[in-house]
């Protein structure tokens, strides 16, 4: 238990899946205009990779790790190299799905979140977190927490840069300097503020 | 034949310089940052994009009338994910420890922006040739960005260009030292907000939209 939570903590602060992995960046470029559609993207990138995390684990561990095939007659078979195009099917379906959920229930969530809804499927942090989940040797448990506690790091971030990104609204930022360069160098002080939980243990 | 290579140059200088896909159109950034703490994971990373984008724009755009519109994505997507299967492939075999440091990230050309982007907005329009230029232009932009990165990542916060340690043993002696914060992830945002900073303060650099 105490190694599961020390995961959640692990993959939300000091391994942020945005802030130390940079991956998830282009819509959280995009997206942090306003905490109110930051907040609904972030939701949907924690279910999604709740979702797909275990998913993959189990795809990945039944049919495609080496050996994985033993039960159906070919312990040989080593299909790991289909890994990438199997987890991005996946990814791309439940996406689908949740497209479909979102636009019934909530229509103005989906009006707002536009074209970044479908492009959670090209999220760099869903597919990454699969990834890491295959590279880590999670187990499947493992696998639940760890996209739950990638999902919550990167809403984190990304609310967090919204409520930064209105404050300095008005702020006087040097020509050339403005718009994406200086949410990078805010990014790079979120990074140094997020990495300060790393002398944290449980 | 002169008309036609202008016409390239054209798509080239707009790939590299002027809509720069990086600098520019802020994209593909996701996957980048983490290979640039040394220039030769970079370069590694820098040139499978480039090939990726290249073969994924001549495939694409050759199937383009043969693909139906609401099922686009999933067909470029299986076309990228091919070509990165077989890129990580080669680099297991010919380059395996680049390819343990690279990680998940070849994998995540998948998802970098630059190639689905590329593959949308210009592959589905144009013939396969164009796509092409199109795409290697796309990947040098991006190149470009990626390589400059890891240049000041690796010589201030190892000391190093290419592994080899270029600053010499006296500086570190009258009291120099690395920068810690350039190998960690911190340094790779401030050295990008500083390059687009600097990108559009140069002559036909185009300032951004107000946030």
């Amino acid at each position: 238990m105490g190694d599961l939570l020390s995961l959640f903590v692990n993959s939300v602060f000091i391994g942020n899946i945005l802030l130390a992995y940079f991956l998830g960046i282009c819509s959280f470029i995009a997206v942090s205009k306003t905490i109110e559609t930051a907040t609904g993207l972030g939701l949907a990138v924690i279910f999604v990779l709740t979702v797909t995390s275990p998913v993959n684990w189990l795809i990945y561990h039944g049919l495609l790790a080496p050996g994985a095939l033993a039960w159906a007659g070919f312990p040989e078979m080593d299909l790991s190299f289909l890994k990438y195009i199997t987890f991005i099917a996946v990814i791309a379906a439940i996406v689908q799905a949740v497209e479909m959920v979102i636009d019934r229930y909530s229509p103005l969530l989906y009006a707002s979140l536009g074209v970044f809804l479908p492009l959670i499927a090209v999220n760099c942090a869903i597919l990454g977190t699969s990834l890491f989940m295959v590279e880590r040797n999670h187990t499947f448990v493992e696998s639940v927490v760890f996209g739950a506690g990638s999902g919550t790091g990167w809403m984190l971030a990304i609310v967090s840069m919204a409520a930064i990104r209105k404050k300095v609204r008005y702020a006087d930022v040097p020509a050339g300097l403005d718009g994406f360069g200086f949410i990078m160098i805010i990014a790079g002080l979120m990074a140094m503020t997020f990495m300060m939980f790393s002398g944290i243990t449980l | 034949m002169q008309n036609d290579l202008s016409h390239y140059k054209e798509i080239l200088v707009k790939g590299i310089w002027r809509e720069n896909p990086v600098a520019y159109q802020v994209l593909g950034i996701c996957s980048a940052l983490a290979v640039t703490v040394k220039m030769s994971t970079a370069l590694v990373m820098s040139i499978a994009l480039t090939l990726v984008a290249a073969f994924s724009g001549l495939i694409i755009s050759s199937l383009r009338h043969l693909i139906p519109s609401n099922i686009r994505i999933i067909v470029e997507l299986t076309v990228i994910a091919s070509l990165v299967i077989v890129t990580d492939q080669i680099l297991q075999a010919y380059l395996y420890d680049i390819s343990k440091q690279l990680s998940i990230f070849v994998g995540l050309i998948i998802t970098n922006c630059i190639i689905l982007g590329r593959a949308e907005a210009f592959a589905l329009a144009n013939n396969p040739a164009d796509s092409f230029v199109d795409g290697i232009a796309n990947g040098l932009g991006y190149s470009m960005i990626l390589m400059a990165v890891a240049f000041f990542r690796e010589l201030l916060g190892s000391g190093q260009f290419f592994g080899i340690s270029v600053i010499p043993q006296f500086v570190y002696d009258m009291g120099f030292q690395d920068m810690g914060i350039m190998v960690l992830a911190p340094g790779a945002f401030f050295i990008i907000g500083l390059l687009v900073w600097l990108k559009n303060s140069l002559p036909g650099g185009i300032s951004h939209e107000k946030k």
